[in-house]
């Protein structure tokens, strides 16, 4: 079928072996994505918090720089889990952010314009498009969270040794999974959303909502009735827990409140966090609701009964 | 070429010239969607180079091709495509076919190039060979020189175009055209007709049209299948059809035809009269017109009128709809 021939002619060259297929999807979607400059500017930023991070860890092996900026190493954050995992919690934030301007729109503008069937229609499954599309953020958000954080923990093993890094092999697992853990429910959510909301200012801001108003409700019940359980329903702090259970700093005693009466301690009350098992479990149910909501949604045509 | 009246449960064996395995072969294939069931006990093999499917709206030309595309799973039954089945070989099929849907369906943000491009390696093309046929199709459709132009801007006659040139970039052995020619302005139409008839003429590709036109079906289609309620009301060659109704003659008389009429009896002529001196006839084998005007002179009747009537599309179409399911 050559230009100039004008004919119609079968295929009979080579073909792409099926397991790739998936990645033609974030393949293209990248020239998109990367046609923005404000999109640019803003995932460049995503980069500073890891840039601060180098230089701490830097500092802190630079004898020569700690005298010249009159500082002692004492006086520096350690480097431990809890470094790793304050640098994790904020590339998650501005994970965060990236999904929620690019993630909204993957699925839903596909519905808007019924091209669905055209995907579906050849021998590419409905699995694969979910994974072509979570891939779009999953690879963008790999990029800016677990990545960098692990050539972090590489950076500093490098300057501390090898004895330091084979005790703290532990770290770099946590970062893998936490970083992982994060990036996949985000996917999931925004794409779900996406599926959910044919409009992606509508899509956007329920994801938003879907994060911050359970949020704000767990804030004032666990208050009102001291307790941690309702951060059940709280993205973040399941997050932040998770997260913590992981870098093996989690408190499970949230707060100690004592009831006086005349200066005298009549009560005391302990606030634990819920466990860390239901945490789990709770982004879990998460992930399995976004993706009985895809399966539902994603579909060449609505069958109306 | 009449389907076995009121026994839907036997398959229909096509009668075209294409004496190769099936294109489609349906067993028994129905569709539900709750409780209404759309698609009822299909039976058949059709093996035309270019199958037309007609019926009314609602009929269900479109979920069988949904079905035959793997969208809906069949409630009962099942259908092969080149001898592999639907139900568990689903990847295999769309491989090798190509679908243009009758929806305007398209990726926003694309340009016309980037778009068939991504449709041919979704196919399994390389990006390379995926590139180069997709500037192919889109100057075998005529987009060639509007390719590089975002899909939004497209008039719907393009869109229509630019989902030709989708369903074709991989060059699938197999099209299934959902209303191509809708919404296109009569010189579209007819090029879209033209593309549609290049393409069955190549002999590399078979086509299933699925159409309200019967135009564009009697235009593109060797076979034609037509659908109502759900249900397989003709499956026929159509110049098979039209060859079988050759001695199929219509009479104007003057004069008493009583014993005109007798003596066509008694040549063994299948006959119907109409009130106004007009009659059918349908000559039966070794019977000449000669023999007619023979008759006509020995019974003292004039012949005014006698022609051929060859049953057009539509003519099939409305004994369809008229008889159901069965006889035409």
């Amino acid at each position: 079928m050559a230009v100039y021939e004008q004919t119609y002619k079968p295929y009979t060259g080579k073909l792409t072996p099926e397991w790739s297929r998936f990645l033609i999807i974030p393949r293209h979607a990248f020239r998109g994505v990367f046609a923005y400059k404000l999109f640019i500017a803003f995932y460049v930023i995503c980069f500073l918090p890891v840039l601060v991070e180098a230089i701490l860890i830097y500092l802190h092996h630079n004898i020569t720089a700690l005298a010249i900026m009159d500082l002692n190493a004492r006086q520096l954050i350690p480097i431990d889990g809890a470094f790793f995992m304050y640098f994790v919690s904020i590339q998650g934030g501005f994970a965060f952010f990236v999904a929620l301007l690019l993630g909204p729109p993957l699925v839903s503008r596909d519905l808007r314009n019924n091209a669905l069937p055209l995907y579906l229609c050849r021998p590419f499954s409905r699995t694969e498009y979910v994974l072509g599309k979570m891939s779009v953020l999953l690879i963008l958000l790999s990029g800016s969270t677990w990545v960098p954080q692990l050539l972090m923990f590489l950076f500093q093993s490098y300057l501390e040794g090898f004895t330091w890094f084979r005790s703290n092999l532990w770290i770099a697992s946590a970062i893998v999974i936490a970083g992982i853990v994060w990036i996949l429910l985000l996917a999931l959510i925004s794409q779900t959303f996406s599926a959910l909301l044919k409009w992606r200012i509508v899509a956007s801001a329920a994801m938003l909502g879907f994060v911050f108003i359970p949020s704000i409700f767990a804030g004032v019940f666990n208050s009102l009735m001291m307790t941690r359980w309702f951060s059940l329903v709280s993205l973040p702090a399941l997050m932040i827990n998770v997260t913590s259970g992981l870098f093996g700093v989690f408190d499970p005693v949230a707060g100690r409140f004592q009831l006086t009466v005349d200066d005298n301690i009549v009560r005391e009350i302990v606030v634990l966090e819920p466990p860390l098992w239901t945490c789990w479990v709770a982004l879990f149910l998460i992930s399995a609701t976004c993706l009985a909501i895809l399966r539902w949604k994603v579909k060449a045509y609505e069958v109306v009964r | 070429m009449a389907l076995p009246a009121s026994v839907p449960d036997e398959p229909i064996k096509s009668q075209s010239a294409y004496s190769g395995p099936p294109v489609i072969d349906l067993h028994g294939l129905s569709v539900s969607f709750g409780r209404r069931q759309i698609l009822k006990n299909l039976r058949g093999d059709l093996r035309g180079k270019a199958i037309g499917l007609l019926g009314p709206n609602g009929a269900g030309k479109t979920t069988l091709i949904h079905t035959l595309l793997g969208f809906h799973q069949p409630s009962a039954g099942t259908a092969q495509i080149f001898g592999l089945d639907i139900t568990n070989q689903a990847k295999e099929i769309k491989a090798l076919i190509g679908y243009m849907p009758e929806r305007d369906s398209f990726i926003a943000k694309m340009s016309a190039v980037h778009f068939v491009r991504l449709m041919g390696e979704l196919s399994g093309l390389p990006p390379d060979a995926a590139l180069e046929r997709a500037h192919e199709a889109l100057f075998y459709v005529g987009l060639g020189e509007a390719r590089y132009r975002r899909l939004e801007t497209y008039s719907l006659g393009m869109k229509q175009l630019a989902k030709l040139a989708q369903a074709i970039v991989h060059g699938p052995k197999l099209i299934f055209l959902d209303e191509p020619t809708n919404g296109l302005d009569p010189p579209a139409r007819l090029r879209m007709i033209k593309l549609i008839r290049e393409i069955r003429d190549s002999g590399h590709a078979q086509i299933v049209l699925s159409s309200h036109l019967l135009l564009d079906v009697e235009e593109c289609c060797d076979e034609i299948l037509i659908l109502r309620d759900g249900q397989i009301a003709v499956y026929c060659n159509l110049e098979e059809e039209r060859k079988s109704n050759r001695k199929f003659l219509m009479l104007e008389t003057r004069g008493d035809h009583g014993k005109f009429v007798d003596a066509l009896s008694r040549l063994g002529c299948e006959y119907a009269v109409s009130a106004d001196h007009r009659l059918k006839i349908v000559l039966q084998e070794g019977i000449e017109v000669r023999d007619l005007y023979r008759l006509a002179d020995e019974t003292q009747v004039q012949l005014r009128r006698l022609s051929y009537k060859r049953d057009s599309l539509e003519d099939i179409f409305l004994k369809a709809m008229e008889n159901g399911y069965g006889g035409l």
